[in-house]
């Protein structure tokens, strides 16, 4: 299965990642490789073998509901590129057209 | 339901679960705290922090799958729905994708004033996530930038979404009104939508009949709505809206893309909302993080038995049990478990299922309403009321003297007996009654002529004379010695 360019472009611009031209030829051509192992393991039967869910062999991991102290305020803000007195500052999100 | 098209309308309810802390770190859920001081490096999304599931929320999660009727697969897993967002301080949201905790259950509606038939409607599934922060943005001040609180980011949710099953905004409204009973019966969520405890997003198109056929409107989903009532508006609104757009446009589902609409509480409409653009692909993967859940057989069996009576069992116990109407089951039913249990109380110590029915409705309704209490704090305990109604059952004394008796029972938080005495109140016992009816029928000749002759109304002059005398007589009791004294031939 070989993967296009649109799909890198469409890829890129959901992962808000800024490519070139030239590396957008790059990730074409790594992917489409990566993709093509992916149908290289495709060929193994595994009509017997259960889908895995989690590489580890465990499950029913919980902690019980009880609250632990937090990040003070100044810690949490401490490495916001921009915020002001409680919150962290990031361009408008306006949420009507 | 003359117009020329079904409504289609399905609901995705989010409810926050009732637990102190959040679903994979230990900070606070509580409401109203300063901005950013409920965080920690699992919540805001820190390079290398781990979550770890709630249990307690996984267990609200599935008592409500439970009562929603919901199968319950045996395995669950979590997976990563990523967008960007900056209230998402993760890129990503931890979600249920292909294996929820649960799937096809249902939910019965019905509608005591009939404008439905009763029906079922689907559940597709019910699902846990995690619940993002809070952006702001103050438009008015002209400010450029908006202010991110991610106290919420991480608060656990189960989102439920129905099947398009509903055919009129007030089935939507009545799902909605029920869920949300069901919700506080099984004390899972506060459903407080003021603090955003419970959120609602419509989908809604129109089936229009045309001669050509059936043409289906372009799917809406409807946000923003902060009130059972305004939901139900924002899609009335909305059907007028699509169905004049199509008559304009003649535009069909898969026209144009699905669009996203927000209630404008303020102009009463529906207006565009910006799409998170390439919202539809969410590239969900397996959370490698988190572990999955099993659930077995016996849990489940455990759960259902520990349910407690549900809503539509308790509305038809009370009409069964004390022989009110659906319409006074459901009005009880919907003040809460608490009301009910005082309601049953009652009806029990009198005797009368209806008279205590109409009693809780009007009086205690109405003094509850108007002194923002709860019944728990009702001044008037049920076996206190109880031995009120059986006075008054007994015609000792009048419906409108009781009700005085029991303003005043709430004032003063005194027994009825003690009301009844302080207030001059006597109770007239039958034979002093008898005595009386007696004297006045040997000094009113000509009215016992006239209820001779057949005119039975004439009495009423005897009751008027009974009352000056005694205040506290029943007119009823009166009306009906008198007769039958004047029928004896006195
Ligand atoms: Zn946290």
């Amino acid at each position: 299965m070989a993967i296009s360019r649109e799909q890198i472009e469409k890829v890129s611009l959901l992962g808000r990642l800024l490519l070139s031209e030239e590396e957008l030829d790059k990730m074409t051509g790594q992917l489409g490789r990566i993709l093509g192992y992916v149908d290289l393991l495709a060929e193994v039967d595994t009509e017997q073998v259960e889908p895995m869910a989690h590489a580890l062999d465990v499950s029913d991991v919980f902690r019980d509901d009880e609250v632990r102290p937090s990040l003070d305020r100044e810690q949490a803000l401490a490495s916001a590129p921009n915020r002001d007195d409680e919150c962290y500052l990031v361009p408008a999100v306006l949420g009507e057209l | 339901m003359s117009e020329p098209y079904t409504i289609i309308i399905g609901l995705e309810v989010h409810v926050q679960l009732d637990t102190r802390s959040k679903m994979f770190c230990g900070c606070s859920t509580a409401f109203g705290a300063p901005p950013n001081t409920q965080t920690c490096p699992v919540c805001i999304g820190m390079p290398g922090a781990l979550p770890v599931m709630n249990r307690r929320a996984f267990e609200l999660a599935l008592k409500t799958a439970v009562a929603l009727n919901c199968e319950i697969p045996r395995f669950t897993k979590w997976d990563r729905k990523n967008y960007y967002y900056p209230d998402l301080p993760k890129g990503y949201q931890i979600s249920q994708f292909d294996l929820p905790l649960s799937q096809d259950g249902y939910l019965p509606i019905s509608d005591p004033k009939g404008r439905f038939e009763p029906k079922r409607i689907g559940i597709i599934r019910a699902h846990l996530e995690e619940d993002a922060g809070k952006s702001m943005h103050d438009e008015a001040a002209g400010v450029a930038d908006s202010r991110i609180d991610l106290n919420r980011c991480g608060t656990p949710l189960l989102e439920i979404v129905s099947q398009p099953d509903m055919r009129s905004p007030a089935e939507a409204k009545a799902y909605l009104t029920e869920l949300k009973l069901l919700l506080n019966y099984l004390g899972v969520s506060d459903c407080n939508m003021q603090e955003g405890s419970l959120r609602v997003d419509a989908n809604i198109n129109l089936h229009i009949d045309t001669p050509e056929g059936t043409v289906a409107t372009p799917i809406v989903e409807v946000k923003n709505m902060n009130s059972f009532r305004a939901v139900e508006r924002a899609l009335e609104c909305e059907v007028r809206r699509q169905y004049e757009l199509w008559q304009q446009t003649g535009q069909k589902l898969g026209d144009v893309p699905k669009q996203t609409r927000g209630w404008d509480e303020a102009s009463q409409t529906t207006r565009p909302q910006r799409s998170k653009e390439e919202s539809s692909d969410y590239r969900y993967f397996p959370e490698p993080d988190l572990v999955p859940v099993t659930t077995t057989e016996e849990q489940v069996e455990r759960i259902r038995r520990s349910l407690g009576e549900l809503p539509a069992a308790l509305r038809s116990r009370l009409q069964e049990s004390y022989g009110i109407t659906p319409y006074d089951a459901d009005v009880l039913v919907n003040q809460g478990r608490n009301l009910v249990d005082y309601y049953i109380e009652l009806a029990e110590g009198c005797g009368d299922g209806k008279l205590a029915s109409n009693w809780v409705q009007q009086d205690v309704l109405r003094t509850l309403g108007e002194q923002q209490i709860e019944i728990a704090e009702f001044p008037a305990p049920a076996t206190a009321l109880a031995r009120l109604l059986d006075m008054v059952r007994a015609g000792k004394i009048t419906t409108s003297r009781g009700r005085e008796v029991l303003a005043e029972m709430i004032t003063s938080g005194k027994s009825a007996e003690e009301v009844i005495k302080d207030m001059g109140i006597e109770q007239v016992d039958d034979s002093a009654l008898q005595d009386l009816c007696r004297e006045l029928i040997e000094a009113s000749p000509k009215v016992v002529a006239q209820v001779k002759q057949g005119r039975q109304k004439a009495v009423g002059a005897l009751i008027g004379q009974a009352k000056k005398k005694n205040p506290n007589v029943n007119p009823a009791r009166v009306r009906e010695i008198c007769l039958e004294l004047i029928g004896n031939g006195h």
